[in-house]
Protein backbone atom coordinates (compact mmCIF):
# COMPACT_ATOMS: atom_id res chain seq x y z
CA UNK A 1 0.00 0.00 0.00
CA UNK A 2 1.52 3.35 -0.49
CA UNK A 3 -0.46 6.86 -1.40
CA UNK A 4 0.41 8.60 -5.12
CA UNK A 5 0.06 12.18 -5.42
CA UNK A 6 -0.10 13.65 -9.16
CA UNK A 7 2.03 16.78 -9.25
CA UNK A 8 0.60 19.03 -11.82
CA UNK A 9 2.60 21.18 -14.07
CA UNK A 10 1.88 24.83 -15.36
CA UNK A 11 4.30 24.71 -18.79
CA UNK A 12 6.71 22.84 -16.84
CA UNK A 13 7.04 24.25 -13.56
CA UNK A 14 5.09 22.94 -10.45
CA UNK A 15 2.82 25.71 -9.15
CA UNK A 16 2.10 26.20 -4.94
CA UNK A 17 -1.38 24.34 -5.31
CA UNK A 18 0.85 21.10 -6.41
CA UNK A 19 3.45 21.56 -3.41
CA UNK A 20 0.44 21.81 -1.34
CA UNK A 21 -1.18 18.37 -2.27
CA UNK A 22 2.37 16.84 -2.22
CA UNK A 23 2.98 18.16 1.45
CA UNK A 24 -1.08 16.88 2.28
CA UNK A 25 -0.15 13.28 0.10
CA UNK A 26 2.66 13.23 2.51
CA UNK A 27 0.94 13.50 6.14
CA UNK A 28 -1.59 10.85 4.75
CA UNK A 29 1.03 8.94 3.78
CA UNK A 30 2.35 9.16 7.51
CA UNK A 31 -1.03 8.28 9.09
CA UNK A 32 -0.84 5.20 7.01
CA UNK A 33 2.38 4.49 7.63
CA UNK A 34 3.38 4.17 4.37
CA UNK A 35 5.38 5.90 1.35
CA UNK A 36 4.38 8.92 -0.66
CA UNK A 37 4.98 8.66 -4.42
CA UNK A 38 4.73 11.33 -7.27
CA UNK A 39 3.92 11.28 -10.68
CA UNK A 40 4.64 13.88 -13.20
CA UNK A 41 3.48 14.16 -16.90
CA UNK A 42 4.92 16.13 -19.21
CA UNK A 43 7.58 18.44 -19.71
CA UNK A 44 9.49 19.04 -16.50
CA UNK A 45 13.20 19.39 -15.49
CA UNK A 46 14.98 16.92 -13.65
CA UNK A 47 15.77 19.10 -10.52
CA UNK A 48 11.87 20.48 -10.58
CA UNK A 49 10.84 16.56 -10.41
CA UNK A 50 13.64 15.52 -8.00
CA UNK A 51 12.72 19.14 -5.85
CA UNK A 52 9.58 17.69 -5.19
CA UNK A 53 10.89 15.38 -2.52
CA UNK A 54 11.09 18.73 -0.04
CA UNK A 55 7.59 18.36 0.23
CA UNK A 56 7.97 14.73 1.32
CA UNK A 57 7.52 12.48 -2.27
CA UNK A 58 9.87 9.81 -1.77
CA UNK A 59 10.08 8.27 -5.48
CA UNK A 60 9.15 10.63 -8.34
CA UNK A 61 7.82 8.99 -11.44
CA UNK A 62 8.61 10.94 -14.48
CA UNK A 63 6.12 10.58 -17.89
CA UNK A 64 7.64 12.48 -20.21
CA UNK A 65 7.01 11.81 -24.40
CA UNK A 66 5.35 13.85 -27.17
CA UNK A 67 2.15 12.61 -27.04
CA UNK A 68 1.39 13.46 -23.20
CA UNK A 69 3.41 16.93 -23.64
CA UNK A 70 -0.20 18.21 -23.05
CA UNK A 71 -2.97 17.48 -20.81
CA UNK A 72 -5.40 15.35 -22.14
CA UNK A 73 -8.04 14.26 -19.41
CA UNK A 74 -8.37 10.46 -20.84
CA UNK A 75 -5.24 9.75 -20.90
CA UNK A 76 -3.53 11.32 -17.98
CA UNK A 77 -6.39 9.37 -16.36
CA UNK A 78 -4.96 6.15 -17.89
CA UNK A 79 -1.24 6.88 -17.15
CA UNK A 80 -2.11 7.75 -13.34
CA UNK A 81 -4.30 5.00 -12.96
CA UNK A 82 -2.13 2.59 -13.92
CA UNK A 83 0.91 4.23 -11.88
CA UNK A 84 -1.34 3.38 -8.51
CA UNK A 85 -2.12 0.00 -9.73
CA UNK A 86 1.51 -1.10 -10.59
CA UNK A 87 2.94 0.88 -6.84
CA UNK A 88 0.46 -0.48 -5.07
CA UNK A 89 -1.37 3.03 -4.29
CA UNK A 90 -4.66 2.76 -2.87
CA UNK A 91 -4.77 6.49 -2.15
CA UNK A 92 -4.46 8.83 -4.86
CA UNK A 93 -4.43 12.71 -4.08
CA UNK A 94 -4.58 15.49 -6.68
CA UNK A 95 -5.18 19.20 -6.44
CA UNK A 96 -8.87 20.12 -7.14
CA UNK A 97 -7.98 22.20 -10.10
CA UNK A 98 -8.84 23.04 -13.20
CA UNK A 99 -7.27 19.83 -14.69
CA UNK A 100 -8.02 18.10 -11.17
CA UNK A 101 -11.39 18.13 -11.53
CA UNK A 102 -11.22 16.47 -15.28
CA UNK A 103 -8.98 13.75 -13.88
CA UNK A 104 -10.65 12.61 -9.96
CA UNK A 105 -14.18 11.58 -11.79
CA UNK A 106 -12.34 9.24 -14.33
CA UNK A 107 -9.74 8.35 -11.90
CA UNK A 108 -12.96 7.12 -9.55
CA UNK A 109 -14.41 5.02 -12.15
CA UNK A 110 -11.30 3.47 -13.45
CA UNK A 111 -10.22 2.59 -9.56
CA UNK A 112 -13.21 1.61 -8.95
CA UNK A 113 -12.81 4.13 -5.64
CA UNK A 114 -14.68 6.90 -4.19
CA UNK A 115 -13.28 10.25 -4.91
CA UNK A 116 -13.57 13.42 -2.04
CA UNK A 117 -13.10 16.17 -4.14
CA UNK A 118 -13.01 19.90 -2.63
CA UNK A 119 -11.68 18.53 0.28
CA UNK A 120 -10.04 21.33 3.02
CA UNK A 121 -8.58 19.12 5.81
CA UNK A 122 -7.18 15.99 6.34
CA UNK A 123 -8.44 13.00 6.15
CA UNK A 124 -9.37 10.84 9.47
CA UNK A 125 -9.35 7.04 9.15
CA UNK A 126 -11.52 4.88 10.46
CA UNK A 127 -10.57 1.16 9.67
CA UNK A 128 -10.64 0.50 6.19
CA UNK A 129 -12.58 3.79 5.50
CA UNK A 130 -11.88 7.27 5.11
CA UNK A 131 -13.85 10.35 5.96
CA UNK A 132 -12.31 13.64 4.56
CA UNK A 133 -14.05 16.88 5.14
CA UNK A 134 -14.71 19.26 1.72
CA UNK A 135 -16.65 22.45 0.96
CA UNK A 136 -20.21 21.84 0.09
CA UNK A 137 -23.79 23.91 -0.71
CA UNK A 138 -21.12 26.57 -2.47
CA UNK A 139 -18.90 27.36 0.53
CA UNK A 140 -21.66 27.80 2.25
CA UNK A 141 -21.05 25.03 4.46
CA UNK A 142 -18.79 21.82 4.80
CA UNK A 143 -19.78 18.04 4.54
CA UNK A 144 -17.69 15.07 6.10
CA UNK A 145 -17.53 12.83 3.73
CA UNK A 146 -17.05 8.94 4.34
CA UNK A 147 -15.16 6.62 2.01
CA UNK A 148 -15.98 2.82 1.73
CA UNK A 149 -14.14 1.94 -1.03
CA UNK A 150 -11.19 -0.01 -1.04
CA UNK A 151 -9.44 2.72 -2.95
CA UNK A 152 -9.26 6.32 -2.62
CA UNK A 153 -9.35 9.80 -4.87
CA UNK A 154 -8.79 12.78 -2.87
CA UNK A 155 -9.08 16.51 -4.37
CA UNK A 156 -7.54 19.05 -2.84
CA UNK A 157 -8.82 22.27 -2.59
CA UNK A 158 -5.98 25.00 -3.02
CA UNK A 159 -4.64 27.27 -0.26
CA UNK A 160 -6.81 24.71 2.25
CA UNK A 161 -3.45 23.09 3.19
CA UNK A 162 0.01 24.89 4.00
CA UNK A 163 2.95 23.65 2.16
CA UNK A 164 5.25 21.75 4.51
CA UNK A 165 9.21 21.72 3.62
CA UNK A 166 11.78 19.02 5.35
CA UNK A 167 12.78 16.43 3.16
CA UNK A 168 15.15 16.13 0.05
CA UNK A 169 15.78 15.59 -3.56
CA UNK A 170 13.94 12.62 -4.37
CA UNK A 171 15.05 10.02 -7.02
CA UNK A 172 13.59 10.58 -10.42
CA UNK A 173 12.52 7.37 -12.32
CA UNK A 174 10.92 6.83 -15.78
CA UNK A 175 7.76 5.76 -15.86
CA UNK A 176 6.65 4.03 -18.93
CA UNK A 177 2.41 4.16 -19.50
CA UNK A 178 0.60 2.87 -22.88
CA UNK A 179 -2.58 5.39 -22.81
CA UNK A 180 -4.45 3.80 -25.51
CA UNK A 181 -4.94 5.37 -28.68
CA UNK A 182 -8.31 6.20 -28.41
CA UNK A 183 -7.12 7.94 -25.12
CA UNK A 184 -6.29 10.91 -27.68
CA UNK A 185 -9.20 11.96 -29.35
CA UNK A 186 -9.46 15.48 -27.78
CA UNK A 187 -6.71 17.43 -29.99
CA UNK A 188 -5.52 20.77 -28.51
CA UNK A 189 -5.29 23.63 -30.45
CA UNK A 190 -4.31 26.48 -28.63
CA UNK A 191 -3.43 27.38 -25.13
CA UNK A 192 -3.38 30.95 -24.03
CA UNK A 193 -1.88 31.76 -20.62
CA UNK A 194 -1.71 35.71 -19.52
CA UNK A 195 1.45 34.80 -17.79
CA UNK A 196 1.91 38.36 -16.02
CA UNK A 197 -1.70 37.54 -14.01
CA UNK A 198 -1.85 35.76 -11.21
CA UNK A 199 -4.28 33.29 -11.22
CA UNK A 200 -7.90 33.60 -9.47
CA UNK A 201 -7.93 30.06 -7.78
CA UNK A 202 -4.50 29.99 -6.78
CA UNK A 203 -4.25 33.05 -5.95
CA UNK A 204 -3.32 34.45 -2.01
CA UNK A 205 -4.59 37.57 -2.72
CA UNK A 206 -7.72 39.03 -4.55
CA UNK A 207 -8.97 42.15 -5.18
CA UNK A 208 -12.62 42.19 -6.15
CA UNK A 209 -14.82 44.53 -7.18
CA UNK A 210 -18.79 44.92 -7.99
CA UNK A 211 -21.34 46.86 -9.59
CA UNK A 212 -20.45 49.90 -7.11
CA UNK A 213 -17.68 50.72 -9.42
CA UNK A 214 -20.17 52.20 -12.55
CA UNK A 215 -18.27 51.00 -15.32
CA UNK A 216 -15.38 48.86 -16.85
CA UNK A 217 -13.38 52.41 -17.37
CA UNK A 218 -12.51 52.57 -13.49
CA UNK A 219 -11.07 48.84 -13.04
CA UNK A 220 -7.87 50.70 -13.52
CA UNK A 221 -7.94 51.28 -9.93
CA UNK A 222 -8.82 47.92 -8.95
CA UNK A 223 -5.51 46.66 -11.36
CA UNK A 224 -3.46 49.20 -10.06
CA UNK A 225 -4.28 48.00 -6.11
CA UNK A 226 -3.93 44.17 -7.16
CA UNK A 227 -1.05 44.57 -8.96
CA UNK A 228 0.65 46.21 -6.08
CA UNK A 229 -0.65 43.31 -3.84
CA UNK A 230 0.47 40.83 -6.15
CA UNK A 231 -3.23 39.59 -6.56
CA UNK A 232 -5.63 38.64 -8.64
CA UNK A 233 -8.40 40.54 -9.67
CA UNK A 234 -11.80 39.49 -9.05
CA UNK A 235 -15.51 40.35 -9.66
CA UNK A 236 -19.30 39.88 -8.82
CA UNK A 237 -21.83 38.28 -11.24
CA UNK A 238 -23.88 41.08 -12.55
CA UNK A 239 -19.95 42.74 -13.80
CA UNK A 240 -19.18 39.92 -15.85
CA UNK A 241 -22.99 39.20 -17.21
CA UNK A 242 -22.19 43.05 -18.36
CA UNK A 243 -18.95 42.55 -20.09
CA UNK A 244 -17.09 44.53 -18.20
CA UNK A 245 -14.85 41.88 -16.79
CA UNK A 246 -14.21 38.71 -18.68
CA UNK A 247 -16.76 35.76 -17.10
CA UNK A 248 -13.28 33.76 -15.58
CA UNK A 249 -13.30 36.60 -12.84
CA UNK A 250 -16.95 36.09 -11.98
CA UNK A 251 -16.58 35.13 -7.86
CA UNK A 252 -19.57 33.05 -5.91
CA UNK A 253 -21.93 30.73 -6.46
CA UNK A 254 -22.28 30.59 -9.47
CA UNK A 255 -18.78 31.42 -10.49
CA UNK A 256 -15.49 30.58 -8.78
CA UNK A 257 -15.22 29.90 -5.07
CA UNK A 258 -11.94 31.21 -4.15
CA UNK A 259 -9.98 30.65 -0.45
CA UNK A 260 -7.35 33.44 -0.12
CA UNK A 261 -5.57 34.74 2.68
CA UNK A 262 -7.06 38.12 1.80
CA UNK A 263 -10.03 39.07 0.18
CA UNK A 264 -10.64 42.64 -0.72
CA UNK A 265 -14.64 43.05 -2.08
CA UNK A 266 -14.95 47.07 -2.80
CA UNK A 267 -18.23 48.05 -3.95
CA UNK A 268 -20.01 44.69 -3.97
CA UNK A 269 -23.12 44.27 -2.23
CA UNK A 270 -22.55 41.12 0.13
CA UNK A 271 -25.76 38.88 -1.94
CA UNK A 272 -25.56 35.60 -0.13
CA UNK A 273 -24.68 33.98 -3.54
CA UNK A 274 -21.13 36.45 -3.77
CA UNK A 275 -20.79 35.49 -0.50
CA UNK A 276 -21.03 31.62 -0.92
CA UNK A 277 -17.66 31.73 -2.77
CA UNK A 278 -15.43 33.73 -0.84
CA UNK A 279 -16.53 32.76 2.30
CA UNK A 280 -13.56 30.23 3.41
CA UNK A 281 -11.24 33.68 2.90
CA UNK A 282 -8.93 34.09 5.76
CA UNK A 283 -9.17 37.94 5.74
CA UNK A 284 -12.39 39.92 4.35
CA UNK A 285 -11.90 43.52 3.87
CA UNK A 286 -15.03 45.46 2.48
CA UNK A 287 -15.16 48.72 1.35
CA UNK A 288 -18.74 49.61 0.14
CA UNK A 289 -20.43 53.39 1.17
CA UNK A 290 -23.07 51.67 2.22
CA UNK A 291 -22.74 50.95 6.30
CA UNK A 292 -25.82 48.91 5.61
CA UNK A 293 -24.27 46.62 3.03
CA UNK A 294 -24.93 42.85 4.09
CA UNK A 295 -20.89 42.47 3.23
CA UNK A 296 -19.67 44.21 6.52
CA UNK A 297 -21.32 41.32 8.56
CA UNK A 298 -18.52 38.51 7.29
CA UNK A 299 -16.08 41.04 6.97
CA UNK A 300 -12.46 41.22 9.37
CA UNK A 301 -12.00 45.05 8.27
CA UNK A 302 -13.86 47.50 6.71
CA UNK A 303 -14.22 51.07 5.25
CA UNK A 304 -17.69 52.94 4.86
CA UNK A 305 -16.81 55.16 2.24
CA UNK A 306 -17.03 56.24 -1.77
CA UNK A 307 -14.74 53.57 -3.41
CA UNK A 308 -13.83 56.58 -6.12
CA UNK A 309 -12.47 58.69 -3.00
CA UNK A 310 -11.03 55.34 -0.73
CA UNK A 311 -9.10 53.60 -3.28
CA UNK A 312 -6.52 56.29 -4.52
CA UNK A 313 -5.75 57.13 -0.91
CA UNK A 314 -5.46 53.10 -0.36
CA UNK A 315 -3.33 52.70 -3.13
CA UNK A 316 -1.03 55.66 -1.77
CA UNK A 317 -1.09 53.89 1.85
CA UNK A 318 -0.28 50.41 -0.15
CA UNK A 319 2.66 52.07 -2.30
CA UNK A 320 3.95 54.11 1.30
CA UNK A 321 4.13 50.66 2.90
CA UNK A 322 5.75 48.93 0.09
CA UNK A 323 8.12 51.58 -0.12
CA UNK A 324 9.43 51.02 3.45
CA UNK A 325 9.27 47.81 3.79
CA UNK B 1 -24.65 15.95 -34.88
CA UNK B 2 -28.30 15.36 -33.63
CA UNK B 3 -29.13 13.86 -30.14
CA UNK B 4 -28.08 16.16 -27.19
CA UNK B 5 -28.58 14.56 -24.07
CA UNK B 6 -28.45 17.68 -20.90
CA UNK B 7 -27.95 16.13 -17.04
CA UNK B 8 -29.93 17.97 -14.62
CA UNK B 9 -30.38 18.10 -11.14
CA UNK B 10 -32.61 19.58 -8.61
CA UNK B 11 -31.53 21.53 -6.09
CA UNK B 12 -31.77 24.14 -3.50
CA UNK B 13 -32.87 28.29 -4.38
CA UNK B 14 -29.28 29.77 -4.57
CA UNK B 15 -30.94 32.28 -2.14
CA UNK B 16 -31.51 29.36 0.82
CA UNK B 17 -29.76 29.58 4.04
CA UNK B 18 -27.94 26.31 4.85
CA UNK B 19 -29.08 24.59 7.93
CA UNK B 20 -29.26 20.78 9.09
CA UNK B 21 -31.23 18.64 11.39
CA UNK B 22 -30.61 14.93 12.77
CA UNK B 23 -27.60 16.20 14.58
CA UNK B 24 -26.16 17.85 11.54
CA UNK B 25 -26.47 14.59 9.47
CA UNK B 26 -29.02 15.57 7.13
CA UNK B 27 -29.24 18.80 5.00
CA UNK B 28 -32.74 20.35 6.26
CA UNK B 29 -35.33 21.17 3.67
CA UNK B 30 -38.39 22.60 5.40
CA UNK B 31 -39.14 25.55 3.19
CA UNK B 32 -36.61 25.33 0.61
CA UNK B 33 -37.39 25.96 -2.62
CA UNK B 34 -35.71 23.55 -5.30
CA UNK B 35 -34.45 24.69 -8.53
CA UNK B 36 -33.43 23.63 -12.08
CA UNK B 37 -29.06 23.79 -10.99
CA UNK B 38 -27.90 27.21 -12.39
CA UNK B 39 -25.01 25.63 -14.33
CA UNK B 40 -27.65 22.86 -16.00
CA UNK B 41 -29.56 25.92 -17.19
CA UNK B 42 -26.46 26.79 -19.21
CA UNK B 43 -25.65 23.78 -20.91
CA UNK B 44 -29.96 23.71 -22.11
CA UNK B 45 -29.49 26.42 -23.19
CA UNK B 46 -26.47 25.74 -25.31
CA UNK B 47 -28.05 22.34 -26.35
CA UNK B 48 -30.89 23.70 -27.43
CA UNK B 49 -28.89 26.87 -29.48
CA UNK B 50 -27.30 24.00 -31.02
CA UNK B 51 -30.26 21.79 -32.43
CA UNK B 52 -32.44 25.23 -33.12
CA UNK B 53 -34.16 24.90 -36.66
CA UNK B 54 -34.36 20.92 -36.64
CA UNK B 55 -30.96 20.21 -36.39
CA UNK B 56 -31.43 17.91 -33.68
CA UNK B 57 -33.29 17.03 -30.60
CA UNK B 58 -32.20 17.99 -26.85
CA UNK B 59 -33.50 15.17 -24.20
CA UNK B 60 -32.65 15.83 -20.77
CA UNK B 61 -32.26 13.03 -17.83
CA UNK B 62 -32.16 13.09 -14.12
CA UNK B 63 -31.98 10.94 -11.23
CA UNK B 64 -34.71 11.42 -8.63
CA UNK B 65 -37.46 11.05 -7.21
CA UNK B 66 -40.93 12.12 -8.45
CA UNK B 67 -40.75 14.90 -6.74
CA UNK B 68 -38.23 16.21 -9.15
CA UNK B 69 -40.68 16.13 -11.79
CA UNK B 70 -41.58 20.11 -11.52
CA UNK B 71 -37.76 20.83 -12.36
CA UNK B 72 -38.09 18.66 -15.18
CA UNK B 73 -41.09 20.52 -16.87
CA UNK B 74 -39.72 23.87 -16.34
CA UNK B 75 -36.18 22.12 -18.68
CA UNK B 76 -38.80 21.09 -21.25
CA UNK B 77 -40.60 24.59 -20.64
CA UNK B 78 -37.18 25.78 -21.96
CA UNK B 79 -37.23 23.87 -24.60
CA UNK B 80 -36.02 19.90 -24.48
CA UNK B 81 -38.08 17.76 -26.16
CA UNK B 82 -38.44 14.99 -24.06
CA UNK B 83 -37.61 13.79 -20.45
CA UNK B 84 -35.86 10.73 -18.33
CA UNK B 85 -35.98 10.16 -15.11
CA UNK B 86 -34.35 7.71 -13.75
CA UNK B 87 -36.66 6.81 -10.66
CA UNK B 88 -34.09 6.88 -7.44
CA UNK B 89 -32.48 9.10 -4.92
CA UNK B 90 -29.19 10.36 -5.88
CA UNK B 91 -26.87 9.32 -3.34
CA UNK B 92 -23.33 9.70 -4.58
CA UNK B 93 -22.04 10.91 -7.94
CA UNK B 94 -20.91 7.45 -8.90
CA UNK B 95 -24.39 6.16 -8.40
CA UNK B 96 -25.62 9.41 -10.53
CA UNK B 97 -23.21 8.87 -13.31
CA UNK B 98 -23.98 5.46 -13.18
CA UNK B 99 -27.50 5.31 -13.62
CA UNK B 100 -26.94 7.75 -16.91
CA UNK B 101 -24.24 6.03 -18.18
CA UNK B 102 -26.75 2.82 -18.13
CA UNK B 103 -29.39 4.76 -19.82
CA UNK B 104 -26.73 6.14 -22.52
CA UNK B 105 -25.44 2.11 -23.29
CA UNK B 106 -29.00 1.48 -24.57
CA UNK B 107 -30.13 4.69 -25.76
CA UNK B 108 -26.77 6.80 -27.17
CA UNK B 109 -26.45 10.34 -27.81
CA UNK B 110 -24.25 12.72 -29.88
CA UNK B 111 -23.39 14.84 -27.59
CA UNK B 112 -24.09 14.79 -23.32
CA UNK B 113 -23.64 18.07 -21.33
CA UNK B 114 -24.02 18.45 -17.77
CA UNK B 115 -23.15 21.62 -15.42
CA UNK B 116 -19.44 22.35 -14.02
CA UNK B 117 -21.24 21.50 -11.22
CA UNK B 118 -24.22 21.67 -8.86
CA UNK B 119 -24.67 23.95 -6.29
CA UNK B 120 -25.62 21.59 -3.52
CA UNK B 121 -22.62 19.02 -3.04
CA UNK B 122 -20.30 20.88 -5.70
CA UNK B 123 -18.92 17.44 -7.03
CA UNK B 124 -18.01 18.47 -10.61
CA UNK B 125 -17.37 14.73 -11.34
CA UNK B 126 -20.51 13.72 -12.62
CA UNK B 127 -19.52 14.54 -16.61
CA UNK B 128 -15.97 12.44 -15.89
CA UNK B 129 -17.68 9.93 -14.82
CA UNK B 130 -19.74 9.13 -17.44
CA UNK B 131 -17.00 10.01 -19.82
CA UNK B 132 -15.21 6.89 -17.96
CA UNK B 133 -17.72 5.14 -17.69
CA UNK B 134 -18.77 5.32 -21.52
CA UNK B 135 -15.38 5.44 -22.96
CA UNK B 136 -15.37 8.87 -24.28
CA UNK B 137 -13.64 11.98 -23.43
CA UNK B 138 -15.11 14.49 -20.88
CA UNK B 139 -13.75 17.61 -20.39
CA UNK B 140 -14.34 19.89 -17.56
CA UNK B 141 -15.53 23.43 -17.05
CA UNK B 142 -15.99 24.87 -20.58
CA UNK B 143 -16.31 28.19 -21.11
CA UNK B 144 -17.03 27.48 -25.03
CA UNK B 145 -18.80 25.07 -27.19
CA UNK B 146 -19.16 25.41 -31.09
CA UNK B 147 -19.90 22.50 -32.99
CA UNK B 148 -19.78 21.14 -36.39
CA UNK B 149 -21.20 17.74 -37.94
CA UNK B 150 -18.96 15.05 -36.47
CA UNK B 151 -16.81 17.44 -33.82
CA UNK B 152 -17.22 20.40 -31.43
CA UNK B 153 -14.14 23.51 -29.91
CA UNK B 154 -14.57 23.66 -26.75
CA UNK B 155 -12.68 26.52 -24.51
CA UNK B 156 -11.65 25.06 -21.52
CA UNK B 157 -10.73 27.07 -18.36
CA UNK B 158 -7.07 26.69 -16.87
CA UNK B 159 -5.61 28.80 -14.14
CA UNK B 160 -4.47 31.64 -15.42
CA UNK B 161 -5.39 31.00 -19.05
CA UNK B 162 -7.82 29.19 -21.53
CA UNK B 163 -7.08 26.16 -23.51
CA UNK B 164 -9.23 25.05 -26.80
CA UNK B 165 -9.76 21.75 -27.59
CA UNK B 166 -11.40 20.18 -30.71
CA UNK B 167 -13.13 17.05 -30.03
CA UNK B 168 -15.15 13.74 -32.10
CA UNK B 169 -18.72 13.24 -30.99
CA UNK B 170 -19.26 11.48 -28.94
CA UNK B 171 -18.34 13.18 -25.57
CA UNK B 172 -19.30 14.91 -22.14
CA UNK B 173 -18.74 18.13 -21.45
CA UNK B 174 -19.39 20.00 -17.95
CA UNK B 175 -20.57 23.58 -18.88
CA UNK B 176 -20.13 27.02 -16.77
CA UNK B 177 -20.83 30.55 -17.63
CA UNK B 178 -19.89 32.01 -21.44
CA UNK B 179 -21.13 29.17 -22.95
CA UNK B 180 -24.31 30.32 -23.38
CA UNK B 181 -26.97 32.84 -21.66
CA UNK B 182 -29.82 31.00 -19.36
CA UNK B 183 -33.33 30.97 -21.31
CA UNK B 184 -36.37 32.11 -19.69
CA UNK B 185 -39.62 29.71 -21.00
CA UNK B 186 -42.12 31.57 -22.60
CA UNK B 187 -45.78 31.15 -22.33
CA UNK B 188 -45.86 28.37 -25.09
CA UNK B 189 -43.18 26.56 -23.70
CA UNK B 190 -44.73 26.14 -20.42
CA UNK B 191 -47.75 25.09 -21.90
CA UNK B 192 -46.16 22.18 -24.30
CA UNK B 193 -43.95 20.83 -21.41
CA UNK B 194 -46.94 19.32 -19.99
CA UNK B 195 -47.63 17.34 -22.69
CA UNK B 196 -44.13 16.45 -24.33
CA UNK B 197 -42.64 13.03 -23.06
CA UNK B 198 -41.57 12.18 -19.81
CA UNK B 199 -40.24 8.84 -19.16
CA UNK B 200 -39.74 6.85 -15.95
CA UNK B 201 -37.05 4.63 -16.01
CA UNK B 202 -36.35 2.38 -12.84
CA UNK B 203 -32.65 2.33 -11.63
CA UNK B 204 -30.44 -0.32 -11.99
CA UNK B 205 -28.66 -1.94 -8.23
CA UNK B 206 -25.18 -0.24 -7.94
CA UNK B 207 -23.17 -0.08 -4.65
CA UNK B 208 -22.01 3.62 -3.51
CA UNK B 209 -18.70 4.80 -2.96
CA UNK B 210 -19.25 7.03 -0.37
CA UNK B 211 -22.00 8.80 1.49
CA UNK B 212 -22.01 11.73 3.58
CA UNK B 213 -21.88 11.34 7.61
CA UNK B 214 -22.19 14.68 8.75
CA UNK B 215 -22.55 18.66 7.84
CA UNK B 216 -21.23 21.77 9.84
CA UNK B 217 -21.55 25.35 9.17
CA UNK B 218 -18.42 27.58 9.04
CA UNK B 219 -17.73 29.11 11.96
CA UNK B 220 -19.35 32.60 12.70
CA UNK B 221 -17.28 35.59 11.71
CA UNK B 222 -16.20 38.19 14.63
CA UNK B 223 -17.40 42.16 14.48
CA UNK B 224 -15.66 44.09 11.71
CA UNK B 225 -13.30 46.37 12.42
CA UNK B 226 -14.07 49.95 11.01
CA UNK B 227 -11.35 51.80 9.64
CA UNK B 228 -11.76 55.96 9.14
CA UNK B 229 -12.39 56.16 4.99
CA UNK B 230 -10.09 59.27 5.51
CA UNK B 231 -6.97 56.67 6.65
CA UNK B 232 -6.66 53.46 4.16
CA UNK B 233 -3.11 53.65 5.92
CA UNK B 234 -4.60 52.55 8.92
CA UNK B 235 -5.87 49.48 7.08
CA UNK B 236 -2.79 48.88 5.38
CA UNK B 237 -0.74 48.79 9.02
CA UNK B 238 -3.87 46.37 10.38
CA UNK B 239 -3.48 43.78 7.68
CA UNK B 240 0.61 43.76 8.61
CA UNK B 241 0.96 43.91 11.86
CA UNK B 242 -2.49 42.30 13.13
CA UNK B 243 -3.63 40.25 10.37
CA UNK B 244 -0.59 39.20 8.85
CA UNK B 245 -1.86 39.14 5.52
CA UNK B 246 0.50 41.61 3.15
C1 LIG C 1 -29.05 32.05 -9.58
C2 LIG C 1 -28.19 33.19 -9.14
C3 LIG C 1 -26.84 32.99 -8.98
C4 LIG C 1 -26.00 34.04 -8.61
N1 LIG C 1 -24.66 33.81 -8.46
C5 LIG C 1 -23.85 34.84 -8.12
C6 LIG C 1 -22.45 34.65 -7.98
O1 LIG C 1 -21.94 33.55 -8.17
N2 LIG C 1 -21.68 35.72 -7.67
C7 LIG C 1 -22.20 36.96 -7.46
O2 LIG C 1 -21.44 37.88 -7.20
N3 LIG C 1 -23.52 37.16 -7.58
C8 LIG C 1 -24.34 36.14 -7.91
N4 LIG C 1 -25.67 36.37 -8.05
C9 LIG C 1 -26.13 37.78 -7.99
C10 LIG C 1 -26.27 38.29 -6.58
O3 LIG C 1 -27.56 37.94 -6.09
C11 LIG C 1 -26.12 39.82 -6.58
O4 LIG C 1 -27.03 40.37 -7.50
C12 LIG C 1 -24.73 40.32 -6.93
O5 LIG C 1 -23.75 39.65 -6.15
C13 LIG C 1 -24.65 41.81 -6.69
O6 LIG C 1 -23.45 42.31 -7.23
P1 LIG C 1 -22.86 43.68 -6.74
O7 LIG C 1 -22.74 43.62 -5.28
O8 LIG C 1 -21.64 43.94 -7.53
O9 LIG C 1 -23.95 44.76 -7.24
P2 LIG C 1 -25.06 45.58 -6.46
O10 LIG C 1 -26.04 44.69 -5.80
O11 LIG C 1 -25.53 46.58 -7.43
O12 LIG C 1 -24.27 46.29 -5.31
C14 LIG C 1 -23.31 47.26 -5.51
C15 LIG C 1 -22.74 47.66 -4.16
O13 LIG C 1 -21.81 48.69 -4.38
C16 LIG C 1 -21.99 49.72 -3.44
N5 LIG C 1 -21.54 50.97 -4.06
C17 LIG C 1 -22.13 51.66 -5.05
N6 LIG C 1 -21.39 52.75 -5.37
C18 LIG C 1 -20.31 52.74 -4.57
C19 LIG C 1 -19.16 53.57 -4.42
N7 LIG C 1 -18.99 54.67 -5.18
N8 LIG C 1 -18.23 53.25 -3.48
C20 LIG C 1 -18.40 52.15 -2.70
N9 LIG C 1 -19.45 51.33 -2.81
C21 LIG C 1 -20.40 51.60 -3.73
C22 LIG C 1 -23.46 49.70 -3.11
O14 LIG C 1 -23.65 50.24 -1.82
C23 LIG C 1 -23.78 48.22 -3.20
O15 LIG C 1 -23.60 47.58 -1.94
C24 LIG C 1 -26.53 35.34 -8.38
C25 LIG C 1 -27.91 35.51 -8.52
C26 LIG C 1 -28.73 34.47 -8.88
C27 LIG C 1 -30.20 34.71 -8.98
Amino acid sequence: MSVLIYAENAAGKFKKSTFEAVSYAKAIAAQNNTNLIAISIGDVANEELAALGKYGAEKVLNVSNEKLKNFINQAYASVIAEAAKANGADIVVLSNSFSGRGLAPRLGVKLQAGVADGAVALPEQNGGKLTVKKTAFSGKAFATVELTSANKVIALTPNSYKVVEGGSAAPVEVFNAEAKASDFKEMIKDIVRSTDKVSLPDAEIVVSAGRGMKGPENWGMIEELANLLGAATACSKPVSDAGWRPHEEHVGQTGIAVSPNLYIAIGISGAIQHLAGISSSKVIVVINKDAEAPFFKVADYGIVGDAFEVLPKLIAAVKEYKASA
Amino acid sequence: MSKILVCISNVPDTTTKITFTDNNTQFNTNGVQFILNPYDEIALARAIELTDGGKGSVTVINVGEANTEATIRKALAIGAADAVRINARPQDAWYVAYQIAEYVKANPFDLILTGRESIDYNGSKVAGMLGELLDIPSVSIIKKLDATDSEATVEREIEGGKEVLTIPFPFVAGCAEGVAEPKIPNMRGIMSARTKPLTVVEAVEVQTLSQIISYETPPPRGQVNLVPAEDPAKLVDLLHTQARVI
